[in-house]
């Protein structure tokens, strides 16, 4: 165990609430003598005056940038190492990406400001939205969804708003059991109702059962692919004839583009409509360093439908919106999306070029399989299909010592590494999914398998030291149970 | 494990006692042990329509958010208001702690529902 290297403790300074450093009549600031006349506030509030502010801290200013700086160390970041949180493609965000979003013209850049001064940033995102239409393969697209979720709604939506347009929107969407939460969650927020598809041994959609369950009353198919196993859906094709056969639709959540991007187009496979993941996929911001960015393209026939505005190209050959869409599902996002995001995904697709962009999912493959070949046999891996951009172990295995996922998954932070997702996908119990992306070098895998291994080894030998981690952060393991059974929403003194 | 011969069960891990045109209806020891600690039940309310093999409410623990089935279509007549405090008597008794009770709409489908042997086989097959 103790040959791991990468046993690192992580630097947690202790530090208490803000609420609690408060002593009164401190500031870290003060007003200049009042030379404007004074205003009664009661005469002008009336009753919304309020003379008790409540708890507000008072803290000095060193004080309180101690206090956030302190706070940070309890994070952990891609910047400090692997974060092999499967399905969420945690990559390194180049530093190019911010280097642009910050020039001034850019950051500085108003959504109000008059188109005619605006062309540089519809320019940025009309490239955007032409390379993203030549990667995926499809025809129209918006990159005004705010995430990937908010891209699934939309992209139903367009589904619905085509359906509807046709005569009657249907009644339900097929969704596979690998699928992640948020695509019932889309299908019942845009009125339709969920029908489960279960996956067959190779964790693939059984094309037959799909057969079966498809007519008349589905709208669409939500599909991931490669799927949330990371296995790639080799019968796509067939899928998307019996889905077009019955007249439904065939969307993709691109949450797994990382495992396509240079290699297949989802517009050449049959896909009628997807979202990206900007945060994902073209190395933009993810969690709290976000906001996100969930494009929806789509091929043309839904083109009439997209929210308002879109980008055209007008007589003069200037570039500019257009708001005259009667057929438009409407706004779904103030402005034209989270425009820094566009920026910074640009600047990565133009740093890497069509070569990078290719480079960059076939060392994504190869790094989950690495992983795959590390662990084989150490975890168990219940489907044995080929690994794409990640990889689903079990805590089979490390079960029989009564150690589960969860209890793993808290171990790794005692060797330095965010843990990989835990219970999920939910077709397979006790789920490890592990995601590297292309950013880790082998070293950096090799320290990973090394920990992982080291981990299996004390399931074996000395499980209690696995079920009480993790040992190395501030605080231990959580009750998390209490937590959401019990929770405390409020500081009081 | 075992599980009550007087039950009928589902794949989806319900069980359900009738007693003539009446039935009560819950989660297996299976499931409850599936999901781990169980944190919230979302139920219906009583005079709730329910059909065969459709969602009434779902179960959330500390790992996943899961959708209830119902055994059998009927009305519900009682909901176990205990669980929304106490959502732990699920996973210390999953059999004895109920969730609703029916009244069958057609006693006759659950000739359809598993056997307390069939059910321990299923779940064999599923966990392998």
């Amino acid at each position: 165990m103790s040959q791991v290297k990468k046993a690192t403790r992580h630097v947690n300074q202790n530090e208490g609430l803000i609420f609690e450093k408060s002593s009164p009549g401190k500031a870290a600031w003060r007003l200049p003598p009042l030379d404007v006349p004074e205003v009664d506030t009661a005469d002008l509030l009336g009753e919304a005056e309020r003379a008790d502010l409540g708890h507000m801290p008072e803290v000095s200013e060193i004080e309180i940038i101690r206090h956030f700086t302190r706070l940070s160390t309890w994070n952990y970041a891609i910047d400090l190492g692997m974060y092999p949180l499967g399905s969420c493609t945690m990559k390194y965000n180049p530093r190019i990406n911010e280097a642009v979003s910050r020039f001034e013209g850019l950051a500085n850049g108003h959504p109000y400001q008059p188109e005619r001064i605006s062309l540089g940033a519809l320019r940025i995102l009309k490239t955007l939205t032409d390379c993203l239409l030549e990667i995926t393969g499809m025809q129209a697209i918006t990159l005004q969804p705010a995430a990937g979720a908010h891209g699934e709604l939309t992209g139903i939506l367009l589904v619905r708003a085509f359906l509807q347009k046709q005569g009657n929107p249907r009644k339900k969407i097929l969704i596979p059991d690998s699928a992640h939460g948020t695509n019932p969650a889309t299908a019942a927020m845009a009125g339709y109702a969920v029908e489960n598809l279960k996956s067959n041994s190779a964790g693939m959609v059984d094309v037959a059962s799909l057969a079966a369950q498809m007519n008349e009353d589905v709208a669409a198919l939500m599909l991931t692919n490669p799927n949330t196993l990371g296995v790639f859906e080799q019968e796509i094709h067939k899928i998307a004839d019996i889905l077009h056969g019955k007249g439904g639709l065939l969307y993709m959540d691109g949450a797994n583009m990382n495992a396509l991007v240079g290699k297949v187009r989802p517009g050449d496979f049959g896909v009628d409509v997807m979202h990206l993941n900007l945060h994902k996929t073209f190395s933009t911001p993810h969690g709290g360093g976000g906001p996100g960015s969930g494009p929806v393209a789509c091929k043309n026939f839904l083109e009439p439908f997209l929210p308002v505005p879109v980008i055209v190209t007008k007589a003069d050959g200037t570039l500019g919106f257009d708001y005259n869409r009667p057929q438009s599902i409407g706004r779904v996002r103030a402005f034209y999306g989270n425009f820094g995001m566009h920026v910074r995904a640009l600047a990565y697709i133009m740093a890497n070029g069509p070569d990078g962009l290719r480079q960059t999912t076939e060392d994504a493959v190869l790094n989950a399989n690495y992983i795959r070949k590390g662990l084989e046999g150490v975890y168990d891996l219940p489907y044995k299909t080929p690994t794409m951009h990640e990889v689903v172990f079990s805590d089979r295995v490390q079960a029989k010592k009564g150690v589960r996922t969860g209890d793993l998954a808290k171990r790794l932070i005692d060797y330095g590494f965010h843990p990989y997702t835990v219970s999920f996908p939910l077709i397979v119990p006790g789920a490890m999914m592990i995601e590297p992306t292309e950013s880790e070098s082998k070293e950096e895998l090799d320290l990973f398998v090394d920990a992982m291994k080291s981990i299996a080894e004390e399931c074996e030998k000395a499980p209690d030291v696995v079920l009480e981690a993790p040992h190395s952060t501030r605080v231990s393991r959580l009750d998390e149970v209490a937590a959401a059974r019990k929770p405390v929403l409020r500081w009081k003194p | 494990m075992a599980y009550p011969k007087n039950f009928k069960y589902t794949k989806e891990h319900e069980w359900i006692k009738a007693d003539g045109g009446t039935a009560t209806v819950g989660i297996t020891t299976y499931a409850q042990e599936s999901l781990g600690d169980i944190v919230f039940v979302e139920l219906p309310k009583v005079g709730a329509e329910l059909s065969a093999g459709k969602s009434f409410g779902t179960v959330e623990s500390v790992k996943a958010v899961s959708d209830l089935y119902a055994p059998a279509s009927g009305t519900v007549t009682e909901v176990n208001q205990d669980l929304a405090t106490a959502p732990e008597k699920i996973n210390s008794d999953a059999h004895g702690s109920w969730m609703i009770k029916l009244k069958l709409k057609d006693p006759k489908e659950l000739n359809a529902l598993l056997s307390a042997d069939d059910y321990e086989k299923f779940v064999a097959e599923e966990t392998h």
